[in-house]
C-alpha cells in the first residue's frame, strides 16, 4: 500500500526562496552546450563594444585590479534546479560600464566557444549583475565558466554566460543561442518564463 | 550510445543516436539513417556520427570535424523545436515498402 505524506510537495511549495517548478539542490550541476574552452589568462580579454563600435577592453590583470564585489546569491537553472547561497567574487557591471557612452537598451553576451545570450541593459545595472571570476573562494574552474562568467542571478542561469568574452551593447534586441531555439527571451524564474510561449 | 570524453573539465557528449528519440517522436520516421551536411565544413556524415551535448537546456548536435553546431532540439511544454541552421542538407532514404 502506498503511503503518501505531505512532506515532499509541502516543503517545496512552502519555501519562499524557491521559484515555481524548481527543486533545491546542494550540488552544482554542470550544463554545457559544447566543448569547454580553455583560455590562457595571458590571452584572455574582456571587451565592451558599444552600438557605435567603440571598444573598451581589459586584460586579465586590468580586469582583476578593478574593484570587486562578493555577492552571495541564489541561482535558478531552467532545467529545474536551484542552488541557494552561492558565493562569488566579481566585478559589477556598474563598474565595467561606468565610463561607457551608450544609448543601448539591450546587451548580447558573447562567450569564448561561440555561445550568446541577450539581456536588457537595465537588468545588468544597479547591482544586479557581475562578471564573476571566483566561486566559493576559489578561481572559477573552466567547467563552471572560468576564467570569468556573467552572473545575472535574477534570471534563469542560461543568461549567466560562461567563458565571457564580450558584451555587445545594442539599440535593438538580438535573441541568443537558446532564445532563438525556443527558450524565453527574458527568462524570469519567478514568472516561470522557460519557453517562448510562457 | 555512450559518453566518450569525460574528463575533469570536459563537457560530456553522446553520439547522434540520442537525437533519434525526440526527432522520431514528432517526425514519425527513423532519423538514425539520415545524413547531415555541416554548414561549417561541408562534410556529410550520418546523424549518428554527430556529437550531442545533452546536459543542456536542449540537445545540441555538433559536427565531429569542425565542432560547429549542426542542430539544436528543444522540447517545450507542447512542441519540439528543431533548429537546422548549422546544416546545409538533411538527406533521408526513401522508405521501402
Amino acid at each position: 500500500m502506498a503511503l503518501i505524506t505531505r512532506g515532499f510537495g509541502g516543503r517545496r511549495r512552502d519555501d519562499p526562496n524557491l521559484p515555481p517548478g524548481q527543486y533545491r539542490t546542494d550540488d552544482f550541476p554542470v550544463l554545457s552546450a559544447g566543448p569547454t574552452p580553455r583560455i590562457s589568462l595571458d590571452d584572455w580579454e574582456l571587451a565592451v563594444v558599444t552600438e557605435s563600435g567603440e571598444r573598451s577592453t581589459w586584460s586579465w590583470a586590468e580586469f582583476t585590479a578593478l574593484p570587486a564585489d562578493e555577492p552571495t546569491v541564489d541561482i535558478h537553472c531552467v532545467t529545474h534546479w536551484s542552488k541557494f547561497g552561492t558565493r562569488w567574487r566579481g566585478v559589477s557591471l556598474d563598474t565595467l560600464l561606468a565610463d561607457v557612452e551608450t544609448a543601448a537598451e539591450y546587451v548580447v553576451a558573447h562567450s569564448y566557444g561561440g555561445y550568446t545570450t541577450n539581456i536588457p541593459l537595465e537588468d545588468l545595472l544597479d547591482g544586479q549583475a557581475w562578471v564573476a571570476y571566483e566561486f566559493d573562494g576559489e578561481p572559477l574552474v573552466p567547467a563552471h565558466g572560468g576564467p570569468a562568467r556573467l552572473l545575472v542571478p535574477h534570471l534563469y542561469f542560461w543568461k549567466s554566460a560562461k567563458w565571457l568574452r564580450a558584451l555587445e551593447l545594442r539599440l535593438d534586441d538580438e535573441p541568443g543561442f537558446w532564445e532563438t531555439a525556443g527558450y524565453h527571451n527574458y527568462g524570469d524564474p519567478w514568472r516561470e518564463q522557460r519557453y517562448q510561449a510562457d | 550510445m555512450s559518453t566518450t570524453n569525460v574528463g575533469a573539465d570536459d563537457a560530456p557528449w553522446v553520439d547522434g543516436n540520442a537525437l533519434a528519440g525526440p526527432l522520431g517522436e514528432v517526425m514519425g520516421t527513423d532519423l538514425t539513417v539520415a545524413e547531415l551536411t555541416c554548414a561549417g565544413c561541408r562534410t556529410s556524415r550520418p546523424l549518428a556520427a554527430m556529437r550531442v551535448f545533452d546536459r543542456t537546456p536542449g540537445l545540441v548536435a555538433r559536427c565531429p570535424g569542425c565542432e560547429d553546431v549542426v542542430m539544436r532540439v528543444v522540447r517545450t511544454a507542447d512542441r519540439v523545436l528543431v533548429d537546422l541552421r548549422g546544416s546545409l542538407l538533411l538527406s533521408l532514404p526513401v522508405p521501402t515498402s
